[in-house]
């Protein structure tokens, strides 16, 4: 006795070859997009293809792609996050205020309060976006728009509307440096200049992988081991794919949903200390413009709005291919205002690659 | 006209539900012997999955008690009846089609392990071969493990969540119409598996329109009208008429 489909053998039998090529290429297409897009760009843009651009590009991005890893998890549950950029821009002004009260204590200790000011905000937003979403069953959208309002408020109330500066020495160099350092006769130095590198030779200084790129790789690879290889990983995907089953399994779907908000806060306050890092200062609004490249960045991932489909790597291919658009267009020239143009075809045209992907491989 | 509740895996006393004035479930006794197909019949709202979402603990009983091995239990929840092994196979299956086969008989209950000592993860391979076995065990026929039960049959996904059951060594199997969403052909294959369960001495509690399915695997039908119980047949000894009957109430 054997089950086995006997209406619907098209789809049911072993994967053809074409499928398995669909499902392939469905994973790597925005890999390949990525790809292609810079071997474009290599070949038209002066400058593009160079490690210090790139190392510019990495540094660039690293603030919107932590934002996207915990929206990474929203989204697949089927929810989202409108909040994260204001959450961020809040945790911004938290931190400045706190170590700008704090100046002339030691920097560690001055950092480590603001850090902790930062991670209180983001705890409590996702708390409450939890609670709303999850306990008073108000749709993601409208709760965390709630939320991203409510942010809005008390960063700018907080702040007083300018950015919040901080006089702290030591801070930028924090959010600015680099891992390793390199000077052809005084050698190498690891998180600060090589001994001896003073005045006009700091020049000769070449130096690699941005700090910024490296708080970010710590958090992708966090995330992603979260997200593929753990219990609540596996529950994200469950809750998205259908909330009912998961709740049938055993898993406490609530408290996960709760989980996941908090995790995507706690990133935007993450994102917003390496904004302060690299500002050496706070601003209400410096996540609002972030919160759509973030959201951009996932779908063109391959994630799906409706839940149940993304990955981490996906998100960082996204981002990728954002800031490779972005840095792409400034050095040809071309005005600016078009990078926004530029993203929106591309999450149009991913969306699309990812309905036709669906439509072959079902 | 039930068996003696000595011999009975599962035995409900007196269950009662009510929906405001409504009464649902009117005073109704059941009692499940190992191995045995019950098939519940009745008219649309005749209370048979309100009786049977009592005891897979989807819904508190106003009134009644049921009994698993002659102890006395309480399930405030389908996890608390799950763990005591009811396990329930619902119409719209309960799998998350985004996950695959082997996911899915996990779900909830996957099996971890520490990563290098140190880090909690998932023991996915682990759970890849144990999902092979027991299909194998149950002569389940999935292409292809790492693909998401979306990418299956009506028949397959409704023998994913069978195995599940299977897996977790239900005591006690719900069927809530598994045969409702699916052609005819795989309708058969379900009929199997559930001949296969009772050979391993898991009894059934079938739900059911198609009569002729009825007949075809029960060893018993138990009909339910308006909440009460109004027949309980040895499947060998009546025939349709009597069931159709006894339904409406003729």
């Amino acid at each position: 006795m054997t089950v086995q489909s006997s209406g619907g053998a098209d789809t049911a039998g072993a994967p053809g070859v074409g499928v398995q090529a669909v499902r392939l290429i469905g994973r790597v297409w925005a890999w390949l997009f990525l790809l292609a897009l810079i071997a474009f760009f290599t070949a038209t843009a002066p400058h593009f293809f160079d490690l210090f651009n790139f190392q510019a590009m990495g540094a660039n991005t690293a603030i919107v792609l932590v934002l996207a890893l915990g929206q990474t998890f929203v989204i697949i549950t089927g929810g989202i996050d409108l909040s994260v950029g204001y959450v961020m821009g809040l945790a911004t002004v938290v931190i400045s205020l706190i170590m700008q009260n704090m100046v002339g204590y030691p920097l560690p200790v001055a950092l480590l309060a603001g850090m902790a000011g930062g991670l209180g905000v983001g705890i409590t937003a996702g708390l409450f976006n939890g609670f709303v979403v999850a306990r008073l069953n108000v749709s993601p959208f409208i709760a965390t728009l709630g939320t991203l309002g409510i942010a809005q408020g008390l960063a700018f109330v907080l702040s007083g509307g300018p950015p919040v500066s901080i006089q702290i020495p030591g801070l930028g160099a924090l959010g600015n440096g680099y891992v390793v350092y390199w000077h052809s006769t005084f050698g190498l130095g690891l998180f600060g200049l090589p001994e001896g590198v003073t005045g006009p030779e700091m020049r000769n200084v070449r130096s690699f992988i941005p700090l910024q790129l490296l708080y970010a790789g710590v958090l992708t690879a966090t995330c992603a081991y979260l997200l593929s290889s753990t219990q609540f990983g596996r529950h994200v995907y469950a809750i998205g794919g259908s909330a009912k089953a998961a709740l049938r399994a055993g898993i406490p779907v609530k408290r996960d949903l709760f989980k996941v908000y908090v995790l995507s806060s706690v990133m935007a306050s993450l994102a917003g200390l390496m904004y302060v890092l690299r500002y050496t200062g706070g601003v209400a609004s410096s996540g609002d413009a972030l919160l759509l490249s973030s959201i951009a960045a996932i779908v063109i991932g391959g994630a799906s709005l409706f839940g149940g489909e993304g990955r981490i790597g996906g998100t960082l291919v996204g981002a990728m291919i954002i800031a490779v658009i972005q840095n792409g267009l400034v050095l040809l020239g071309i005005d600016p205002f078009w990078q926004y143009a530029a993203v929106g075809a591309v999450i149009i045209l991913a969306v699309l690659a990812d309905q036709a992907k669906l439509r072959i491989v079902r | 006209m039930s068996e003696s509740s000595t011999t009975a895996i599962l035995s409900c006393r007196g269950m009662v539900k009510r929906f405001g004035g409504l009464v649902a479930v009117d005073n109704v006794d059941l009692d499940l012997a190992a191995g045995e197909v019950l098939a519940l019949v009745g008219d649309n709202g005749a209370g048979k999955s309100t009786l049977v979402q009592m005891i897979s603990g989807v819904f508190r009983a106003d009134g009644g008690t049921v009994s698993l091995d002659g102890e006395q239990k309480v399930f405030a929840s389908p996890e608390d009846a799950r763990a005591a092994g009811i396990e329930t196979i619902y119409q719209d299956l309960a799998l998350c089609d985004n996950l695959t086969a082997a996911d899915n008989i996990f779900l909830g209950r996957e099996i971890r392990r520490r990563r290098f000592g140190l880090l909690p993860g998932l023991d996915q391979a682990e759970m890849r071969d144990r999902a092979r076995t027991v299909l194998d065990e149950l002569h389940i026929r999935i292409p292809d493990l790492n693909a998401p039960v979306r990418a299956l049959s009506g028949g397959q996904r409704q023998a994913v969540a069978i195995s599940r059951a299977v897996y977790w060594q239900a005591r006690i199997m719900v069927m809530d119409e598994p045969t409702a969403a699916l052609g005819v052909p795989e309708q058969r294959k379900v009929m199997d598996l559930i001949r296969l369960l009772k050979s391993r001495g898991v009894p059934v509690i079938l739900i059911s329109h198609n009569m002729q399915d009825v007949f075809e695997i029960s060893d018993r039908i138990f009909v339910m009208r308006r909440g009460a119980k109004v027949g309980d047949f040895p499947t060998s000894a009546t025939e349709p008429n009597e069931i159709v009957r006894a339904m409406i109430g003729g």
